[in-house]
Parts: C-alpha cells; sequence; structure tokens
C-alpha cells in the first residue's frame, strides 16, 4: 500500500489514495465539471489517455493541465470548473 | 534557447506499449543505444496501463523485465511535438521542450478511439470503452455505479469484465455489429484458441450483464452530468438510467508523429512495407499505428521493425517472424471488417450536435461539401487543444474528409515556453527546403 496524500481540490482539502492519477481522484471525489465550454456546460474527461484534453484543469495555477495524465501529488492545488 | 540538446541515441522509439517495447528490446539487443519516448505515467501503453507491474499479465511483465536488463532507456511523460527531421524530433520531456537526434526512429504510437457524435456526448459521465479502462486502471472507483458499455470489436468484453470485477452495476454491453458477423469472426477465433478461451473468461466476469448485437447508443440526456441513455437494441428504442456511458466506434491508428516526419498515409493508418519501413528513409513503424491488430502481432511487427532498423535486415526477413507479421495483418482486415461502424451511426448527430468539441463546432455549423481545411477556416473546427485528434476520426467517417492533415505541432503548445523553440524549428525546416 502506497497510503494517502492530500489534494486540495476548490479550496477544500481531500485525502485521495497517492498512486492514482488526478483524473480519477477528482472523478472519486464526484467532481464532474472538469472544465466548461463555450455555452458553460460542464465538461470531463473521455479518452482517459491524454488524447481529448477534455479533462483539463488548473493545477497550482497552471492552466489546461490534462488531469488523466498527472498523478496526484501531496499539497496540490487543482480548481475545476474553469 | 536549445542550449540542452538530447544526448543523441542511435535508435529512437515512439510509444512504449507492446511494439515499442518489442522494437526497443530488439534493436538494444544488436547493441544499439535505444531511448523510449512515451507519453503515459509508465511504460506498457494502454493495454498494459497499470499502477502496480506485479499486477501485469506475465507477458507484460517479462517484457518491461527484459526492457531493464538490455539497458533500453524508457522516457516516461515525454511527448513528441514537431520534427525538424527524422533525425531530430522536438519532445516535451514533462514541460521542458528539448530536442533529441537519432540514427533511426521507429514509430509505435498505438491507437486511439474513434468517437461519432450523438446527442448528448459532451455530457460529464459519458467516455470511451477505452477511456473508461485507463481511468479504471488509473485509480477510477466505479463500486456500485451504473454503467452501460455501448461500442464495438473485441476491447468490449475486457473492459466489459473490469467493469463487472469492480464492482459496478453493468446494465448492458452493446455491440453495433450484428450477430452473424460477430459469430464469423468468433468462429475464425478457433484458429486461436488462447484467445477464445480469453473471451470465455471475459464474458464469465460479466455474467450477470446482457449483452445484446446490432445495439447502439443514439443519446444521452443529462443536465451537468449522464443521467440516462437512449438505446437502440435490435430494433427497439430503450431508455436506461446510468451514472457512466462508456461508448466508440473502435480503434484508428495514431499517425500524428508519423505525419509529421512525412511518412505516407493508407488510408488512416501509417504505410509499412515487410520490413515495417515507412516511406520515409531511416523511419519505420510498427504495431496499431499501422493498422489495428492486436498485441500479439504488434509484438512481431515491433520485433521486425527492431531488426530492421538495427541494419539486420535479413533477421527482420526471418520466416517465423514474417509468418506472425502475416498472421496479424490478415487479422486486422477481419476485425476492419467486422466491427466497421454501421451507417446508422453516421446518422445519430443533430444540427446542433457538438462535433468538435475543444471548439463547440456543431453539425449545422459545417457544409459537408466543404473540405477539411475550409472548415477550419470559417468555423475553427480542429483547431482547439486536441487539434482534431477527436473530430478528426469523426469528421472522416461523416464527410469523407481526409485524415492526413496533422500539422505540428503536435497537441495545443503553451506560448511562452514554446513559442521560441517552435519558430526556430520552423526557420530551421525553411531554409533546409530552400537549401
Amino acid at each position: 500500500m502506497t497510503g494517502n496524500v492530500t489534494i486540495v481540490v476548490d479550496g477544500v482539502p481531500h485525502p485521495v489514495p497517492a498512486d492514482i492519477t488526478l483524473a480519477a481522484a477528482l472523478l472519486n471525489l464526484g467532481v464532474a465539471a472538469f472544465r466548461r465550454d463555450l455555452s458553460h456546460n460542464a465538461r470531463g474527461p473521455v479518452c482517459g489517455m491524454g488524447t481529448c484534453f477534455e479533462c483539463r484543469v488548473t493545477v497550482d495555477g497552471v492552466t489546461n493541465v490534462r488531469a488523466c495524465l498527472e498523478l496526484v501529488r501531496a499539497g496540490m492545488s487543482v480548481q475545476s470548473g474553469a | 534557447m536549445n542550449g540542452s540538446r538530447g544526448v543523441a541515441v542511435d535508435v529512437l522509439v515512439v510509444g512504449a506499449g507492446p511494439a515499442g517495447l518489442s522494437a526497443a528490446i530488439t534493436a538494444a539487443e544488436h547493441g544499439k543505444r535505444v531511448l523510449v519516448l512515451d507519453q503515459g505515467l509508465r511504460p506498457g501503453g494502454q493495454i498494459w496501463r497499470h499502477r502496480d507491474e506485479a499486477a501485469l499479465p506475465v507477458g507484460a511483465r517479462a517484457m518491461l523485465e527484459r526492457a531493464r536488463t538490455k539497458g533500453v532507456r524508457i522516457a516516461s511523460g515525454a511527448r513528441v511535438v514537431d520534427a525538424i527531421s527524422a533525425g531530430e524530433l522536438i519532445v516535451d520531456f514533462r514541460g521542458r521542450i528539448d530536442r533529441q537526434r537519432t540514427g533511426a526512429l521507429i514509430i509505435a504510437t498505438g491507437a486511439k478511439e474513434r468517437f461519432l457524435p450523438f446527442p448528448g456526448w459532451t455530457l460529464p459521465g459519458v467516455v470511451g470503452v477505452g477511456g473508461l479502462q485507463a481511468l479504471l486502471k488509473s485509480g477510477l472507483s466505479l463500486s456500485g455505479a451504473r454503467v452501460v458499455i455501448a461500442g464495438t470489436g473485441p476491447l468490449l468484453f475486457p473492459v466489459a469484465a473490469t467493469v463487472a470485477r469492480a464492482g459496478a452495476e453493468l446494465l448492458l454491453v452493446a455491440e453495433q455489429a450484428s450477430w452473424s458477423g460477430l459469430a464469423a469472426f468468433g468462429a475464425r477465433l478457433v484458429s486461436k484458441p488462447m484467445a477464445l478461451r480469453q473471451a470465455v473468461v471475459y464474458r464469465w466476469a460479466f455474467r450477470n450483464a446482457p449483452l445484446r448485437t446490432s445495439s447502439w447508443v443514439t443519446a444521452a440526456e443529462g443536465y451537468g452530468r449522464l443521467r440516462r441513455v437512449i438505446m437502440h437494441e435490435r430494433g427497439r428504442s430503450s431508455v436506461i438510467d446510468c451514472d457512466w456511458l462508456a461508448t466508440g466506434a473502435g480503434l484508428v491508428p495514431n499517425t500524428e508523429v508519423a505525419q509529421v516526419v512525412g511518412c505516407a498515409l493508407d488510408v488512416d493508418a501509417i504505410r509499412v512495407d515487410a520490413l515495417q519501413a515507412t516511406s520515409v528513409a531511416g523511419v519505420w513503424a510498427a504495431g496499431e499505428c499501422t493498422g489495428v491488430k492486436g498485441d500479439a502481432a504488434a509484438i512481431a511487427e515491433g520485433a521486425v521493425a527492431g531488426h530492421a532498423a538495427a541494419g539486420e535486415e535479413s533477421t527482420a526477413n526471418g520466416r517465423a517472424l514474417q509468418r506472425d507479421r502475416d498472421a496479424g495483418r490478415g487479422f486486422a482486415k477481419r476485425l476492419a471488417a467486422t466491427f466497421a461502424p454501421r451507417a446508422e451511426l453516421l446518422q445519430l448527430a443533430h444540427a446542433d450536435t457538438v462535433i468538435c468539441r475543444c471548439e463547440d463546432v456543431r453539425r449545422g455549423d459545417i457544409d459537408p461539401a466543404w473540405t477539411q481545411r475550409q472548415a477550419k477556416l470559417w468555423t475553427r473546427m480542429g483547431m482547439g487543444e486536441c487539434q482534431g485528434a477527436v473530430c478528426g476520426p469523426a469528421c472522416a467517417a461523416l464527410f469523407n474528409w481526409e485524415q492526413n492533415v496533422a500539422r505540428p505541432p503536435i497537441g495545443a503548445p503553451r506560448c511562452g515556453e514554446w513559442g521560441e523553440e517552435l519558430g526556430e524549428t520552423r526557420d530551421e525546416r525553411r531554409e533546409g527546403n530552400e537549401g
């Protein structure tokens, strides 16, 4: 077992397993709107492998990070729904 | 700028799936210095995606171990964004842009899912069939979730099995191909007893879910996230309340890197000869990017490419290897024929259905008489973050547009970090063309 790390999602800290991707962690936390489209509709992960760019979120101030290609890190601060 | 250039290698492999690993190991066994670039977090590609290597099939573990003992270097999180030539690529190594020079290049970029747009397909909760598998293997919890799988091809079975084993409530597995097509395909598997046995194991794992042929999703509904799907099940319409829909219309080769290097395509796959050589000297390709055919054939093609790229052409031409390679290409043809998306799937999108997910271009915004270039110029279709990776194969099916239109950079660049390097690349290429 690899234990948990704490990530901060939209200002709220959550413990999550240390060996999962950010996309999996956000989905497990119930986040539906990873980003919003031009009509403000919610969008979330589709391809799970870095192709579709639908799971992009803001991580530690860096925009357009594909959550499916990032492992969670202790202290990582994530903004969804942008 | 560009002061730090990657140390040149003899053989550079793009992709660390079965084909890429096989190619890398083979070339390394000939004493070549080999580097593998892979976009994933860990080597193995999509089929061997893992969190814990010990959980992988024994064949996959053996291959990863061989790569290590043969001294193959694998750069995970590395993405090719452009090429100056076949011998010099521009690579994004986890946010650091660098050049990578090589003597030989082997492209093993695998395949991606093809999505054919239908109403509601942009709702969160609607994911790819392989997409759901990838998310599960990356740590998604589906315990108690209601799942519908509606897609096509051999991928449905392992994904349905994974979903069932994950404790989800799997409500339906829908295959768009007909039962007769599936039966004919299955009958040919008698010559592959291992594959047949595996299919039975998978079906047993999802035995509580109905499996229906000639069935597909016509719409997804919900507000803010998926609530229900409308299914067409053998001629009848049904409504199923669910949390997840895993859907797709089969796999298509990933050819962006090959296109940027200048390799010719055969329709949607990289064109290769019997030694896996592409149309560009010094560039070979292997695995699903040359046509979708499964991991066993991909490993054979990788070995052929590895021998050939190491200058051992007679070994690459060996009888056993070539027999496996031919068998794989025969299987690819049968796969494509059995699981070709049916015409009804091309009629699902309404005028207000989004086709280009990045730029929110809807079907009604597009005149089918346009070329892809005209659609780009007038609607920004295919010009967003994914650079047409999703809508490209969709439009090829919907409008018969050509697919060999990838342009560098591959994927959307970060302006500040990439601008200068990419500008220089363009200048060098222009000078090369003039000189």
